[in-house]
């Protein structure tokens, strides 16, 4: 793994995050999200899992992104963020990150280096999901069909 | 400069508070829900790390977990925009601090 590209990711991810977390802008906000998730698929590209990578930018950068901005642009009236940055909030923040970072380095068997591994290939996922996963992946189908008509009967126009 | 788990592990704890200030800071809905997706995807970053950095060979649990929950957060988004413009409609706002008509 090439850590001159670690650090080129880790910085766009972390700015783009930061930007879509403090911007007053809906729109740059949104913009920023997606450039975060394009972050995210090539971290996981960079850990070797090329096909949550792909999936990652289909889902998030194709689908939420257009539908985050869809929102925007149908609830049109209040474009910024009108509310006062809240103090409480950051400190919050901070002091879980701080816990986070605290936990993170005092624990030794975390600093391992990454041992050999064969390419995952999009065959060997199909057949796991095939075998050992298809049941959960039945349910997640459900899931989605039934997000899919509660989105729908949520928008639904109701008749006077 | 070697990559080691706590490197990933760090990054992704970053990304899930800055998603946490978003989510406590924010009075817009939709600021609301992208600070939801940030940490979601932090989560993400972990089983990937953690499948990554594993004993090998392994089957793929971590990846599969990934995959599963970016499905399922796909249908949260897609709920919670919903709910967002149904609230506008309503309301016409989408300031979280004005929807208090159940606040005793």
């Amino acid at each position: 793994m090439n850590s001159i590209a670690f650090v080129a990711i880790a910085i766009l991810t972390l700015a783009a995050a930061l930007a879509a977390a403090t911007l007053q802008k809906l729109m740059h906000a949104a913009l920023s999200f997606a450039v975060t998730f394009v972050g995210v698929a090539a971290f996981f590209f960079l850990l070797g899992a090329e096909f949550v990578g792909l999936v990652q930018v289909f889902v998030y950068v194709g689908a939420v992104a257009v539908l985050i901005v869809f929102t925007i642009l149908l609830t049109r009236r209040d474009v910024q963020d009108t509310g006062k940055p809240t103090w409480s909030g950051a400190i919050i923040a901070i002091a879980v990150f701080g816990g986070l970072l605290w936990a993170i380095l005092r624990t030794p068997t975390l600093s391992v280096a990454a041992p050999k591994v064969e390419a995952l290939t999009v065959k060997r996922i199909g057949e796991v999901l095939m075998t050992g996963y298809v049941w959960p992946l039945q349910c997640v189908g459900l899931l989605l069909t039934a997000a899919m008509i509660g989105a729908l009967i949520l928008v639904m126009e109701e008749k006077p | 400069m070697t990559l080691t788990l706590s490197i990933f592990l760090i990054v992704s704890a970053t990304l899930f508070c800055i998603g946490l200030l978003a989510v406590l800071s924010r009075r817009h809905a939709i600021f609301i829900l992208i600070g939801i997706e940030m940490m979601l995807a932090a989560a993400n970053l972990n089983f990937i790390a953690f499948w990554r950095f594993g004993p090998q060979p392994q089957p793929p649990t971590g990846v599969m977990v990934a995959i599963f929950s970016i499905a399922i957060a796909a249908a949260e988004a897609a709920v919670g925009l919903a709910l967002v413009i149904a609230v506008y409609r309503h309301y016409r706002t989408t300031n979280v601090d004005q929807l208090d008509q159940l606040k005793g």
